[in-house]
């Protein structure tokens, strides 16, 4: 789904170059969920939006569902979801996951159809006439969640989706989620800054840090594809968490 | 009672007394004692009887009738009376006192709870009419002279009197210049906005034109416009264009740079093209701006058309009148006009903004800042 060899970012700001990404080699599989969990300053959302084609690497290579992230951009092959809803407060929920729908050009009938299956995914059934001021954080990102969904796009991309929501709403969301991509199908690239959030999610986990951002570790998740919240204390949990948990570590110096 | 109500209710009560001990008005230097004004003599009697309230609680609709019985009284009078005595100036206050008594009242009770919301809407009422109500008895029990300030009631027997050349004047000013002016000044400033944004050329070029435009003093401006468009209206609107144009062109364009770089990152990952980003998201991100514009210009737009007339116009329009008659000291009509031209911005603003609540709902400047 997303190839990433020896992919590199570097911004180029008034003090001097910034390396956000250096050497990145990845492969996203089809029907993955993987976490991307580092220390902020990591690239771990410069990578995802290097993905969405919202930032141009400037070396290495990047394929996105077999094409160049500007086609499968153009070609609507993913679907974002941000740290904030940034849902339109002038459209009400239906109207918000109407919006890409209104923007590609889909009929009414079906806009109508895909309204209905996305809100339904998210269960926001009953919240179509509200507007987005009327909700609490955590039914406004299900909402967001829901608009990245209505195109039905094979690739979701996710920077942070709960980050700024309390621990029981994201736990909940958390085990929504799982239902939602076992139910969907979708290929999940995840963003998070949480070990247990990360380690519960993915079925690939990866690790990275900062100055220069890259990839300290590749580990893939031995948990069970059905994953009740209880999962999180179990031994095999805790021994992946412990991983990351190193992985972080090490790529962590702490002579600042 | 709080203790403003007591020194209020005092204040009512003992004004009144004391306006019954001196002379109520006088006629050719003859004193006329206040007997000869049985309502104002009623009033003065009440008000001083309703010193009871010390002892006796009553309604405060009794205020309003009371303090509507003084004015009614005072009023009246005032057809024959040549000059008022200290004893009417007391009565006066005393009045004013007890409307605000019962304004006081009434507020406090529809804070308890004790009175219906809606009829709140009778204070500013009762505000406007004390108002006219001093101005009426000052500038006619006083003998001020009428070109210093005319009396609400010769402003309003002008206003009637005048009918039909006040109709043509707003019609004239109004209708054809502010209006089209205002359209066309907003409509230019709205497109050059977008433009200028769609453009960083046009943006280093166009804004600094636009500031400097902005800068040119009206009054310089009007003759030369008479000049360039004729006497007739189109002058006055080639003015209020030049006074809307650059509020609207800075706000539009402050407004299209309104939408957050999330959103714009959202309708850049569903590959939107500009027109589709600039209806669905920057345009309704930007109408609060537009909207602001839209009531600054509503006022700006009558001013400017009505002292654009002052340098030239065909003999109808508010402009014309007002400097017309000022020379011929018809002030009351001067005035007349002022009203109207006020009452027009007024509810072309209110307009204006009932539109803005219609369509930006969803700000929170609208909602009552619910995040």
């Amino acid at each position: 789904m997303v190839e990433a060899k020896g992919l590199g970012l570097t911004f180029k700001t008034a003090d001097g170059d910034v390396i956000a990404l250096t050497d990145v080699n990845l492969d996203i599989r089809k029907g993955e969920f993987v976490s991307f969990i580092g220390p902020s300053g990591c690239g771990k959302t410069t990578f995802l939006r290097v993905i969405a084609d919202l930032e141009q690497p400037t070396s290495g290579s990047i394929t996105v569902n077999g094409t160049s992230p500007a086609d499968a951009r153009a070609n609507r092959s993913y679907g974002y979801v941000f740290q904030a809803p940034a849902l339109f407060p002038w459209r009400n929920i239906e109207r918000n996951v109407a919006l890409p729908l209104e923007i590609m050009g889909y009929g009414a009938a079906d806009r109508k159809d895909r309204i209905e299956k996305s809100l339904a995914l998210v269960n926001l059934e009953g919240f179509e006439k509200k507007f987005p001021w009327q909700l609490s954080g955590g039914m406004q990102q299900r909402a967001s969640i829901a608009r990245a969904l209505a195109f039905d796009a094979d690739l979701l991309l996710m920077d942070e989706p709960f980050g700024a929501l309390d621990e029981i709403v994201r736990d909940h969301l958390n085990s929504e989620l799982l239902k939602l991509w076992a139910a969907t199908q979708k290929t999940i690239a995840f963003v998070t800054h949480s070990i247990p959030e990360a380690v519960y999610l993915s079925t690939k986990i990866v690790v990275m840090s900062p100055r220069p951002g890259r990839v300290t570790d590749v580990i893939e998740s031995t948990l069970p594809a059905e994953r009740p919240l209880e999962i999180r204390e179990t031994p095999e949990f805790l021994a992946i968490a412990h991983r990351v948990r190193e992985g972080l570590r090490a790529g962590h110096s702490y002579d600042e | 009672m709080s203790l403003l109500q007591r020194i209020l209710a005092a204040a009512g009560a003992g004004l009144a007394a004391i306006g019954l001990v001196f002379t109520f008005a006088s006629t050719e230097g003859a004193p006329i004692a206040v007997w000869e004004f049985p309502l104002a003599a009623a009033y003065l009697a009440l008000a001083v009887a309703s010193a009871a309230r010390f002892r006796v609680q009553f309604s405060l609709w009794l205020d309003a009738a009371l303090a509507a019985l003084g004015a009614v009284a005072l009023v009246g009078a005032l057809d024959t009376i040549q000059q008022a005595g200290a004893g009417y100036w007391f009565a006066l206050a005393s009045s004013w006192m007890l409307a605000w008594l019962f304004a006081e009242r009434l507020s406090q009770a529809i804070a308890r709870g004790q009175a219906a919301e809606l009829t709140g809407v009778v204070i500013p009422v009762i505000f406007g009419i004390a108002i006219l109500v001093a101005w009426e008895t000052i500038t006619r029990g006083a003998n001020v002279p009428r070109v210093l300030l005319p009396s609400p009631s010769g402003i309003g027997a002008s206003l009637i009197d005048n009918m039909g050349k006040i109709a043509a004047d707003l019609q004239q000013t109004f209708v054809k210049s502010v209006l089209s002016g205002y359209v066309m000044g907003c409509g230019a400033g709205f497109a050059i906005a977008i433009a200028v944004d769609r453009s960083p050329f046009l943006k280093r070029g166009l804004l600094p034109l636009g500031n400097f435009i902005s800068a040119l003093p009206l009054i310089g401006i009007a003759p030369i416009m008479v000049m360039w468009f004729g006497f007739d209206w189109p002058s006055k609107a080639a003015v209020v264009v030049i006074m809307t144009f650059f509020p609207m062109l800075v706000n539009t364009v402050a407004g299209l740079n309104a939408a957050g770089r999330m959103e714009r990152d959202l309708m850049r990952t569903y590959a939107s093209g500009y027109w589709q980003t600039l209806f669905t998201l920057r345009l309704p991100a930007a109408a609060p701006f537009v909207f602001n514009a839209l009531k600054i210009n509503s006022t700006l737009a009558l001013i400017g058309a009505i002292v654009a007339e002052f340098f030239g116009t065909p003999i109808v329009g508010m402009g014309f009148r007002i400097s017309s008659e000022i020379g011929k000291l018809n002030v009351e009509l001067v005035w007349a006009e002022i009203a109207v031209a006020a009452l027009a911005g007024s509810v072309f603003y209110w307009v204006v903004a009932l539109v803005e609540r219609a369509v930006t709902f969803w700000h929170p400047s609208v909602r009552g800042g619910r995040a």
